[in-house]
């Protein structure tokens, strides 16, 4: 640093540390917040600069906290930012009044740059806290969208909605295995009704699937394969093996009642009769 | 070297893995379990791996092998209380176990081996 702008840098902080009143009150009049808060700010901005350190790590917890209580409160960032600015209005009328020649001024814009830069600084805290909030919200999301539902004793369906990656069929496999294990269910109807599109990669995922459960010593049937995607599935060539596969979930499980001895007599009035359990 | 018990329930053999399974417990399984089958003249081989929670290729084949060295010997054998993640890995290991009749657990295991030999008098 020049010998020049050693002694700018210098008059400016004899400034601030004189009119510290005054800056703190006019700051809380520009940024329209309260002026306890700002005073602290101001206070923690002064010890660092008389400390000589540049890092300012002391000025960006706080300024972090103060970024995030007013992004709580509604305030857009922009706010945030305009109210850190205002401190440069508030320092530029003393150094207008400054009549000790041009070192002042010379300073200012050292002391300008700063305040830019812990202006930059209260929008990046914003965006990481926002970029937070949508990291936890595809979280819940994923949670959400892959409920395993029991559908009769020993018979749980998971009905799949949405566009099916690698990331969520990992989530679909771990909770219905896991539920296989839980429940003790034997029989599982994995339905792709709201599954827009299977392409080979989906299939890949669906059979790895039924073969961890058949391992794991229950039947997985496949549902809700709607007839554009059975053509799809046969124009690319994929083989389900000796995977059933049924047209509806209704057929499912009929299947699955089948296959655990449950038998179900139409008529007027419909009854369900279980015979003894077959294993 | 730490060996697995072989239990004997009528019938019937328990083989419960408890222990990490190392390549050489893994080889004198399936000797004491040929041995005990032969011995016992059991007719079904019930293998727990509830325990166990790690898996790789090794004893994903060694369970292959035993079913179809167990088939040999006219003995059904069942694999019960696979974990989730194990079973991920030997699916990712690609490794369907394929021969291999398996069951969530103990009891349904010993059901499934009585309705297989009801089935197959």
């Amino acid at each position: 640093m020049s010998v020049h702008a050693d002694v700018a840098r210098r008059r400016i902080e004899e400034l601030l540390r004189t009119h510290e009143e005054r800056i703190v009150r006019r700051w809380a009049e520009i940024a329209s917040a309260p002026s306890e808060e700002l005073k602290e700010l101001y206070r923690a901005l002064l010890a660092a600069l008389e400390e000589g350190k540049n890092d300012l790590a002391d000025v960006r917890g706080l300024l972090a906290e103060l970024s995030r209580s007013r992004a709580r409160a509604g305030f857009a960032p922009s706010d945030t930012a305009r109210a850190v600015f205002g401190l440069k209005e508030a320092v530029y009328e003393i150094v207008e009044a400054d009549t000790e020649g041009v070192e002042a001024a010379r300073g200012f814009v050292w002391f300008s740059r700063l305040i830019d830069d812990l202006g930059l600084f209260t929008f990046e805290t914003y965006a990481e806290a926002r970029e937070r909030i949508i990291l936890d919200q595809a979280e819940q999301l994923l949670e959400l969208s892959t409920p395993v539902v029991k559908l009769w004793e020993g018979i749980v369906a998971v009905p799949l909605v949405g566009t099916l990656d690698s990331a969520r069929t990992q989530v679909v496999m771990e909770k219905l295995l896991q539920t296989l294990v839980e429940t003790g269910a034997e029989h599982a109807v994995i339905d792709i009704t709201g599954v827009p599109a299977v392409d080979t990669q989906v299939a890949q995922h669906l059979l790895k699937t039924v073969v961890a459960a058949r391992l794991m010593g229950a039947e997985c049937v496949i549902s809700g394969i709607r007839p554009q995607i059975a053509h799809t599935i046969v124009t690319l060539g994929i083989e389900f093996g000796d995977i059933v596969t049924k047209a509806s979930l209704a057929d499912a499980l009929a299947h699955a009642f089948k296959r655990a001895g449950i038998e179900v007599s139409g008529g007027g009035n419909a009854r369900v009769v279980i015979r003894a359990e077959r294993v | 070297m730490q060996r697995v018990p072989i239990l004997k329930l009528g019938d019937v053999l328990i083989v419960s893995i408890q222990i990490d399974l190392e390549d050489q417990s893994v080889l004198a399984l399936q000797e004491d379990l040929a041995d005990a089958v032969v011995q016992h003249g059991a007719k079904g081989v019930i293998i727990d791996i509830t325990a166990v929670e790690i898996v790789d290729s090794f004893i994903g084949r060694m369970l292959a092998t035993i079913a179809s060295m167990c088939g040999m010997l006219d003995a059904q054998t069942v694999v019960v209380g696979m974990r989730p993640a194990v079973a991920i890995t030997l699916v990712e290991l690609g490794l369907s176990l394929g021969g291999v009749r398996t069951a969530l657990n103990l009891e349904k295991g010993v059901a499934l081996l009585d309705h297989i030999r009801s089935a197959t008098p």
